[in-house]
């Protein structure tokens, strides 16, 4: 179907920051070497923690399974190099700055795969379930920042049947530009990966959602669609958070995903982004496991920038390294500047939720103020919170306040702290009275 | 790696908007008003401007330092408003004593008391402008005002004369036009040229610093409610006129700039049409039954004492809290 010449977005809230990606949206994604040595975290993704199976001085191979999946709700992991295990030990985790298991394994070079893997699948021959247990055995994850397990989303309940499901190429994130390329660059492995997510879930409607300012993908996407009538590129208007999943439902189909803790499925949507749409179309076609991805290297700290594939595990300091981290660089941020994890060091593995590594130069927290209920935070929050009141809340730690406030709906977007005139940290306030809240409540499950 | 690296919340980036670029933004979109009013009531009305906005940011610099802030919020503009406004409602021959004891109450009483920029209940210049109304009911006359230097049109030959909106008026004795542009119309110092507070509102709803809502509620339901209320026996020819409600006294300078004040009003935009609404109609109850010609100020400040509860009760709606859940749906 041609692409869709009405412009749609989500109705309320949003904010419009500067785009900062003309440094690296014409770079052509470049495949990094592998590094010597790379650690494997076993915390890569949203849910329990995987085990490791392996030990000190095992040879793996390439793709071969060195963290186990605990649970439903996890994700396993592979040998992104083939090489020696060098030692199975804790290092920090950048999204929680918590120390976890993690797998070292130096690089032997070979870059050899495991038996059986990375080699064309039977996938006519397959059924939905035997799809699904590929990209669950692959370690596949959402790959836009999230890290929900990607086998989980590829089963939805029963009784909500999936009949709408959407490739995420908003990327909304300011600096990041991994997902344009790979629309450009990967044109019809998207559109491939797309058909299987709906063939797995019987969903009759595909749609490839992208920000307007990325036309040439928009183009590349029509162009390759002509003939398919039952996928539609929509272009969306440039507004944060464009590509959060609740925003993208509502912009293209005008439901809403229900409150407290309602699923996509439940108005028969599923949203994948772009590079995991292709990892799970390497999982289903080429039994790949997920052991790399892309990621916009950018941001005014460094010399160079550019889009890079590069292997899970490998250090992030060593990428700065590469790309010429300035003297003055002082903010390391892990994804965009919008929902990215500022770093206290530069010495962290990268996991598969990096879609971009950010260093910028004169970085500074501006002085906060009292709030002086101008009402932005509200006017802008997507989600129609209050946002204001409730860090304030969480800062008095009135939590049944803040929980009533509707603090368990928050996403974390940022816009409330991006418009705030006076500077207050409202999404730092939400995030530490989330944390707080679950510890408590731990506590009291604990001792009650 | 021996690097000092910031670690903070996201996000990472802010809008460029402040609290100093929001409140400068008014002081500019004041400005035209305040120029014009300095030609209509001469060097006296800008020695009032003087006097509180001095008055004001030196009480704002005493009051940071007795309360161990930083210095440098007196610059962020709100003291320089508020003393900006308190000169423009008040009468043009005010005694320079009443605009500085007025600045001193609205800095140091009505906004630091409850906790500075951000925490005061009601908007300072209006609570000061009640104040010195109470303190000095000889001084601030609302009977006899000075005759303005006219626009066009000859010269009035009196030198005070009385309110548009006395009731005691026998006949309307301004156009819409003159309203509109203050010629020759008494008042307070910066509320009579319509026009230039006009351009000044329309400044501040493009550039988004105010809500639109506030001002159409405010204006809009003065207009219908002084229209169709009965007028009772004897009033003034213009009483069932509400264009002359619109245009005359204080509504205009008082919907854009004080009933907007962000601090004291509802942050939800239904919320901001309560408060608009109910300005409104408290304007057109005291006016058309009420001893007072005017009503402005007590309509903002009454409501002002409303918005915590405005807030409370006008909340905007979740996202996703009228989609059912299937699995609700089950149960």
């Amino acid at each position: 179907m041609a692409a869709n010449t009405q412009v749609m977005t989500f109705p309320r809230g949003g904010v419009h920051p500067e785009g900062s990606k003309d440094r690296t949206q014409g770079m052509p994604i470049q495949v990094s070497e592998p590094p010597a040595e790379v650690a494997v975290l076993m915390a890569q993704h949203i849910g329990a923690i995987a085990a490791p199976v392996v030990k000190k001085k095992d040879r793996v191979r390439k793709g071969q399974l060195v963290g186990q999946a605990q649970g439903y709700i996890s994700a396993n992991v592979h040998a992104p190099v083939s090489g020696t295990v060098k030692a199975v030990e804790t290092r920090t985790y950048s999204v929680t700055g918590m120390p976890v298991p993690a797998v070292i394994i130096e690089n032997d070079g070979e870059d050899k795969w495991a038996r059986e893997l990375n080699e064309p699948q039977d996938v006519e021959g397959m059924d939905a379930p035997q799809m699904v247990e590929l990209v669950h055995e692959c370690g596949v994850v959402g790959l836009g920042g999230a890290t929900f397990p990607a086998h989980v989303k590829l089963s939805p309940p029963a009784e909500t049947p999936v009949t709408d499901v959407f490739i995420n190429g908003a990327e909304c994130e300011p600096y990041v530009t991994v997902d344009h390329r790979l629309m450009l660059e990967c044109t019809e492995d998207v559109i491939d990966g797309l058909r299987l997510i709906m063939r797995i879930v019987k969903a009759p409607n595909g749609y490839v959602g992208i920000e307007r300012n990325k036309p040439d993908a928009i183009e590349a996407l029509s162009k390759a669609l002509e003939q398919d009538s039952t996928i539609q590129v929509v272009p969306l208007e440039v507004k944060y958070p464009q590509g959060a999943e609740q925003q993208l439902i509502t912009a293209v189909t005008g439901r809403e995903v229900p409150s407290q803790g309602g699923l996509p499925s439940d108005v028969g949507c599923l949203v994948h982004n772009v590079a995991t749409a292709l990892a799970i179309r390497d999982a289903i076609r080429f039994r790949r496991p997920l052991i790399e991805r892309a990621v916009t290297v950018t941001g005014d700290g460094l010399e160079s920038a550019g889009n890079f594939i590069e292997r899970i595990g490998t250090s992030i300091a060593a990428i700065l390294e590469r790309q010429g981290l300035r003297e003055d660089a002082n903010q390391l941020v892990l994804g965009g500047p919008m929902m990215g994890i500022a770093q206290g060091m530069v010495d962290v593995p990268l996991v598969k939720g990096n879609n971009a590594i950010l260093v910028r130069c004169g970085a500074g927290v501006p002085p906060q103020r009292a709030c002086i209920h101008c009402g932005r935070c509200v006017e802008h929050c997507p989600l129609g919170l209050s946002p204001g009141e409730m860090s304030i809340a969480c800062e008095r730690q009135e939590w049944d306040a803040a929980v009533a406030l509707g603090m368990l709906e928050c996403k974390e977007c940022g816009c409330c702290a991006y418009v705030c005139p006076a500077r207050r940290r409202i999404v730092h306030m939400i995030k530490f009275g989330k944390v707080e809240l679950r510890r408590r409540r731990a506590k009291a499950q604990q001792s009650g | 790696m021996e690097r000092q690296l910031l670690v903070s919340s996201s996000p990472h980036l802010r809008a460029p908007d402040d609290i100093r670029t929001i409140m400068w933004s008014v002081v500019v979109a004041l400005a035209p008003a305040a120029a014009i009013s300095i030609y209509f009531f001469g060097l006296h009305a800008l020695a009032v401007y003087v006097v509180t906005i001095a008055a004001a940011e030196a009480t704002e610099l005493a009051c940071l330092r007795l309360r161990g802030r930083p210095l440098a919020h007196a610059a962020d503009g709100s003291a320089f408003i508020t003393g900006m406004l308190l000169a423009m409602v008040l009468p043009p021959d005010v005694a320079l004593y009443c605009p500085l004891v007025g600045a001193v109450f609205a800095i140091a009483i009505a906004k630091h008391a409850f906790g500075g920029l951000g925490c005061n209940v009601w908007n300072p210049a209006l609570a000061a402008r009640i104040f010195l109304q109470f303190a000095y009911p000889v001084q601030i006359s609302l009977s006899k005002w000075p005759v303005p230097r006219m626009l066009w049109g000859a010269p009035v030959d009196a030198i005070t004369m009385a309110s548009p909106l006395a009731k005691e008026g026998a006949a309307a004795r301004f156009s819409h036009l003159d309203l509109l542009f203050g010629n020759g119309v008494p008042g307070s110092i910066g509320e009579t040229c319509k026009v230039a507070l006009l351009i000044g509102g329309a400044f501040l709803i493009l550039r988004e610093v105010i809500d639109w809502r506030i001002p159409v509620a405010y204006v809009g339901t003065v207009f219908v409610l002084t229209w169709l209320l009965p007028t009772g026996e004897g009033a003034a020819p213009w009483a069932a006129d509400p264009f002359y409600h619109v245009l005359a006294g204080g509504l205009i300078i008082g919907a854009f700039f004080m009933a907007t004040d962000m601090v004291t009003t509802p942050f939800t935009r239904a919320g901001r049409v309560v408060f608009g609404v109910g300005c409104g109609v408290l304007v057109a109850l005291i006016r058309r039954y009420g001893g007072y010609p005017e009503g402005v100020a007590y309509s903002i400040v009454i409501m002002n004492t409303f918005t915590p509860l405005i807030d409370r009760w006008v909340r905007p709606r979740v996202y996703g809290s009228r989609t059912p859940k299937p699995s609700v749906r089950q149960a």
